[in-house]
């Protein structure tokens, strides 16, 4: 057994917490001694007891925090197929340049002609996402793809608020992100799930069916979920387009198709990135995202306030601030600046040259895993897939055997596993998203690690429930984590 | 590989995409480069920025240059930690899910509060979701926000808010110090800043009491490196704290990745937004953490959710909870009172002045102050800029906000008074 890629053993000590560890008047900090005359706050205000922090030294601290960085995977650690994720490669060069001064220490309250080189970053990796995507102007702002979305959709009120009626509805497919139905509440709308068809894309009669006067968009995602093109798209956004309703392109999959086809041209208006997906900023365990948001000309007068103007005439970069049809702020202030400084070293690093290349690799690579594995996982959906593809686990049910359990399996085969059970109108799912930055060797040896895992499911099911087995903790009661809520020291 | 496909060319891969659709030409990008061209025009474009390593910073209004010990980012950039996704796996993910675990336990010890979840994106952000718990809570959509309180927060809430969620008022703040507001039986919650956004300390306790009062929900907007020497929000009597939490060991990054603090009382805990981490046992009996209570987020709810985040900010709340750690109590508070000193001795000696006056004389303040001169206040700060100092932002046309951290020494804030002095002169 290969084991899964995390430090099992190691000093029993290792894994207390920090609190556990704590020694009375132990201390790892130093500050210089004070050099003006002392003060403190006044007795109405102070402080009565001292924050109940631990008190460790700098080596706890360090064993501490090393020791826990072995038991987690990450892209450094090996293949990580979780799909609709894009776990690629993060290049090293993105953090080299993110940690200069002239960008890390930067006080977001600094005056314009303090920033030119901030500023020429943001409007030329604004003029290149808008090319990717097909649209006119974008916004830096949204700190995340989900903030993204919920951008979008106020843009898209704004702007049939503007035309006189703010309408009522948002239609959003069956195999949509939760986020997206999360958003259009969030932004005032109802959502209104179109199903899909038998080939598992939209169900363009039924969409049809669906479209009036008081659907104020549809919210897409191209490719789908499943990982396949929608290729009626023109027809959706004919109907959609009828009456006048806008298309808002979900940027999740962005990757499979850049330098091929533009949402632009699909007839999106607006289109959030993830810029942790498509242009590889570590997702840092959950965060730090961005999520630009890029809309057509149309919709430039809505997007957030400021963005960035560029003056020819004088050569200088500016906040502008004069945009009274604004959305207003989204956030504190102008987006994960350190993460897009990543995202530009990325674009402007590949170049349209090796974008292409990104969308082909990973495209070749999830259709050569996906063959590999075909006859034991089957696709959920006949058509050729994308950068990722959904199978499904269905017929180990039979065994008693599930697709979280194979997942597990794969952990103890040494990979972290795919996304399981997403989306959620595919029984047993397991989707599948290997990334451009795999090799074929990488490739092979999860192609035989997941039929390893289909054998194994028939012959020794119990392997794969006990699964998994070689790491630092096993399969965990979530049912009593969340019935006996624990979540402090 | 395309052999094994049963493909004869990459275009295949591609064929299922509308002939009219596909790109026709290349994309209007330059050509890739090499990372040494890379290198050197990420340097460029840094080189043509000035910062807070070759200005002095006294610049604060929500973002400091607090200093950031050398261990949090040797251990938060570990990249076993940072290139990893959302730890759905969390037999692979025991790393980030018991820092964010130790994260939460450190945040609820800070700000005297029950409940923490694992992050949100920023302050700002973070109030918009303490709204959204207070009018799920209460029912009602008014809120009431003092005047005092950061303008940006004010902006993100009314961006938020104009899905006709709930309307935001401002309650006065003359003296530079919110007044105790009338709280009616349609308010959903009161918001006040404390330290608030020109540096004053609030009554905060007899404002949350008003909006308790009437039913409303007390929402305090704390500054976690205050909580060394401050009364913290549970002590205050606050249902929900949310904070800026750059300062706990973040960069100043013009503007982001920040780190939006959020706890509350634990009445509130199924009303708390994003990702919350929870121990567990595993088959064998072993202690583990979990991402817990899942059925409130937009994964599961879907259209129902209250919130639809998803990513959050958790790299920079493990570098949160490393700084924490680095400080401890005792840190925590030296630090306190290293900034409550040096921003005293600072402001007495540029009201020494004769151009220059405190805004609100009276008012006590924690790490920052308003400072009013003769002189347009963009001017004064052009002029301090020249002089080698970043101050501000401008408080209206006349005021002008000065930041001072436990970084700033005694020489360096002796030169901004000089400076100061030749500025308005």
């Amino acid at each position: 057994m290969t084991g899964a890629p995390v430090r099992r053993d190691g000093p029993a000590i290792a894994l207390r917490t920090l609190k556990e560890r704590s020694r009375s008047g132990r201390r790892a900090w130093s500050l210089p001694e004070l050099d003006v005359p002392g003060a403190d706050v006044s007795d109405a205000h102070r402080r009565r007891q001292t924050a109940d922090l631990p008190e460790v030294s700098e080596t706890d601290i360090v064993r501490h925090f090393t020791r826990l960085s072995q038991i987690n995977y990450g892209v450094d650690t090996g293949f990580y197929p979780l799909g609709s994720c894009s776990m690629k490669y993060n290049p090293k060069v993105a953090e080299t340049v993110a940690a200069l001064a002239g960008f890390q220490r930067l006080h977001p309250h600094q005056p314009e002609e303090t920033l030119q080189g901030a500023l020429e970053l943001l409007w030329r990796l604004e003029r290149a996402l808008c090319e990717i995507t097909g649209m006119a102007r974008a916004t830096f702002q949204p700190p995340a793809g989900a903030s993204g979305e919920l951008t979008g959709l106020m843009i898209m009120r704004a702007f049939h608020t503007k035309n006189g009626n703010p309408r009522t509805k948002i239609i959003i497919p069956d195999s949509a992100h939760g986020t997206n139905p999360a958003s259009v509440t969030l932004s005032g709308y109802r959502a209104v799930q179109v199903p899909s068809d038998r080939r598992g894309l939209v169900d363009l009669a039924a969409l049809q069916g669906l479209v009036d006067g008081d659907v104020a968009g549809l919210m897409l995602t191209n490719p789908n979920t499943l990982g396949l093109f929608e290729e009626e798209i023109e027809g959706v956004a004919a109907a959609m387009h009828r009456v006048g309703a806008l298309l808002y392109y979900d940027g999740a999959n962005l990757n499979a198709i850049m330098g091929r086809a533009r949402p632009g041209d699909m007839g999106f208006d607006i289109v959030h990135m993830n810029t942790h997906k498509t242009f590889a900023t570590p997702h840092g365990g959950g965060g730090p995202g961005a999520g630009p948001v890029a809309v057509s000309a149309r919709l430039e007068p809505f997007l957030p306030t400021p963005v960035v103007g560029f003056d020819e005439e004088s050569g200088r970069y500016f906040w502008d601030h004069d945009r009274p049809d604004s959305i207003g702020r989204v956030h504190g202030f102008n987006g994960n600046f350190g993460v897009l400084v990543r995202a530009f070293a990325y674009v402007f690093g590949h170049g349209r040259d090796g974008l292409r290349e990104v969308g082909e690799r990973a495209v070749l690579n999830a259709n050569y895993l996906a063959r590999r594995v075909n006859d034991v996982y089957p696709l959920a959906f006949p058509g050729q897939p994308m950068h990722e593809f959904v199978a499904t686990a269905r017929s180990f049910r039979k065994y008693g055997v599930r697709a979280m359990d194979i997942a597990k399996r794969l952990i103890d085969l040494g990979f972290h596993p795919s996304t399981v059970y997403f989306p959620l109108i595919v029984e047993e799912a397991m989707m599948v998203e290997p990334t451009e930055t795999e090799s074929k060797e990488t490739l092979d040896a999860f192609a035989e690690a997941m039929l390893q895992a289909a054998k194994e499911a028939e012959e020794h099911p119990d392997l794969l429930h006990d699964a998994p087995l070689t790491t630092p903790v096993r399969r965990l009661d979530e049912a009593r984590a969340a019935r006996q809520p624990k979540l402090r020291w | 590989m395309l052999v094994a496909c049963g493909l004869s060319s990459i275009d295949e891969l591609f064929s299922h995409i509308p002939p009219k659709l596909r790109l026709k030409g290349e994309l209007s990008v330059p050509e890739g480069i090499s990372e040494m061209e890379l290198v050197s025009e990420m340097r460029r474009l840094a080189g043509r920025n000035r910062h807070a390593d070759d200005l002095v910073c006294f610049a604060g209004g929500g973002a400091y240059d607090h200093y950031v010990p050398a261990v949090v980012w040797a251990l938060a950039g570990r990249s076993e930690l940072y290139t990893s996704y959302t730890p759905y796996q969390p037999e692979l993910s025991q790393g980030i899910l018991q820092s964010l675990f130790e994260y939460q336990s450190m945040i609820c010890a800070l700000t005297g509060l029950e409940v923490s979840n694992a992050s949100l994106y920023d302050g700002p952000t973070a109030l918009v979701e303490a709204v959204h718990m207070s009018t799920g809570a209460t029912a009602r959509t008014r809120v009431l926000l003092s005047e005092a309180v950061d303008r940006r927060y004010l902006e993100t809430l009314r961006t938020y808010g104009a899905g006709e969620h709930f309307t935001v008022e401002t309650i006065p703040a003359p003296g530079g110090v919110t007044a105790i507001p009338r709280v009616g039986d349609d308010v959903a919650a009161v918001v006040v800043q404390h330290p608030n956004f020109f540096g004053n300390l609030e009554p905060a306790s007899a404002v949350f009491e008003a909006a308790q009062t009437a039913g409303a929900r007390a929402i305090h907007v704390f500054d976690p490196l205050s909580l060394g020497i401050l009364a913290p929000p549970g002590q205050l009597g606050a249902d929900v704290a949310v904070g800026e939490g750059q300062g706990l060991g973040n960069h100043l990054s013009y503007g982001g990745p920040y780190l939006g603090v959020i706890a509350a009382r634990s009445a509130d805990l199924r009303r708390m937004p994003g990702r919350i981490v929870g121990e567990t046992v595993d088959v064998d009996g072993r202690r583990g953490f979990v991402l817990t209570l899942q059925a409130r987020e937009q994964h599961i709810r879907r259209e129902r959710a209250t919130s639809n985040i998803c990513t959050n900010q958790t790299l920079m709340a493990v570098a949160a909870t490393v700084y924490l750690a680095w400080l401890g109590p005792d840190g925590l508070a030296e630090l306190g009172r290293q900034c409550v000193a040096k921003a005293r001795y600072t402001a007495e000696r540029i009201s020494d002045l004769t151009a220059a006056e405190l805004m609100w004389p009276g008012a006590e303040f924690f790490k920052e102050f308003v400072v009013r001169a003769d002189v347009p206040a963009r001017q004064v700060q052009r002029k301090l800029l020249e002089a080698g100092f970043l101050v501000g932002p401008a408080v209206g046309e006349e005021g002008l906000l000065v930041s001072v951290t436990e970084r700033r020494t005694r020489e360096e804030i002796d030169r901004l008074v000089k400076a100061f002095g030749e500025a308005l002169s």
